[in-house]
């Protein structure tokens, strides 16, 4: 996804007007909806093969994903909003994605992180088994390339969704299309 | 025991198992119908005492099948390789799980990836691919599945 150079990284979208008693905030509450979403994406517990190992990596002490928002891990895919798919997803798991994901309570994203995810990756070809992309089962906002991809490019993914929500450009904040979804 | 010590007292057992040299360890070769015999004797054997099965496994050598079976003994540590050749028509092999209960699930495994028979099997049925899945094994070298696989 192009991410557009004059997205504004500042940490709160309005502005403050002075007065004398105080200031006047002037913004849309659209943004600061937005805003208030993308800083506080809270994951789902869900990882299906090594790529769960750099996801719980970026979530430890050295990496910290706490430090933009992605605070607490949820057991629940009810108290979740965002599901990083890290790993093969196979035939048998494909339905209980799509459970999971059906569960989570709107708004919400989806992360495929590694190659797996996005197109069944080293299990493409000659594999009876393997999901051809976890996009085949649930839409997905963001991908990462790597097999497995690093803290850094889980952590660069996150903050890409964040952007996108503040953009409202994800597949929930778009208006629906004639043809449905 | 080390490899020698245990090539003797094998060949003791059973004179017709065949030995394959430059493995890390010992590697034997017995025919299937000898199988539940030999397999008796490495477990019951004082001497031997192969008590853990530490793996099953199969191979599709595309001509014939391969039973591998990887033992240990938990008393005298010393491990040990058995291979068995299957027909690749008609696989079938007597079932260990009576010996090494750890088998049972191994071998029904083996059954659906394979089509191996494990005779004597108390419960020989699918374990992970879904049901109807019968008479497709897909660890076979020659599995086609027109649906699900893209051929490179």
């Amino acid at each position: 996804m192009d991410v557009k150079p004059d997205i504004p990284n500042d940490p709160f979208p309005g502005e403050v007007h002075p007065t004398a008693s105080g200031g006047i905030l002037v913004t849309a509450i659209d943004d600061v909806i937005n805003w208030a979403r993308s800083n506080s994406l809270w994951p789902l517990v869900f990882g299906t093969s090594c790529c769960a190992i750099e996801m719980m990596s970026t979530a430890s002490a050295k990496y910290d994903w706490a430090r933009f928002g992605f605070e607490v891990a949820r057991a629940t895919p009810r108290q979740a909003d965002v599901i990083i798919i890290a790993g093969t997803i196979v035939n048998k798991m494909a339905p209980v994605l799509k459970r999971l994901y059906d569960q989570m309570a709107d708004p919400k994203y989806v992360i495929a992180m590694g190659a797996c995810a996005t197109s069944g990756g080293p299990f493409f070809y000659n594999t009876y088994s393997v999901v051809k992309g976890a996009d085949h089962v649930i839409p997905v906002d963001v991908y990462i390339a790597g097999c497995p991809p690093r803290p850094e490019a889980l952590l660069h993914a996150l903050i890409t969704l964040q952007r996108k929500i503040k953009m409202g450009l994800t597949r929930e904040q778009m208006p629906p299309t004639p043809t449905g979804e | 025991m080390n490899s020698e010590q245990l090539k003797g007292k094998l060949s003791e057992l059973l004179p017709s198992v065949a030995y394959e040299e430059g493995g890390q360890w010992l590697n034997v070769n017995v025919d299937h119908k000898d199988w539940l015999y030999f397999a008796n004797s490495l477990r019951n054997n004082a001497e031997l005492n192969f008590d853990y099965l530490f793996c099953l496994t199969c191979v599709d050598w595309k001509t014939h099948l391969t039973m591998v079976y990887h033992l240990e003994s938990t008393q005298y540590r010393h491990p040990i390789v058995v291979k068995s050749k299957l027909d690749r028509t008609l696989p079938q092999i007597e079932s260990v799980s009576h010996i090494w209960k750890t088998a049972e699930f191994h071998e029904r495994e083996v059954y659906e990836l394979f089509g191996v028979n494990f005779l004597n099997h108390p419960d020989l049925r699918l374990l992970i691919l879904p049901d109807g899945w019968e008479g497709k094994n897909p660890l076979r070298k020659d599995f086609e599945d027109p649906v699900n696989m893209i051929k490179l």
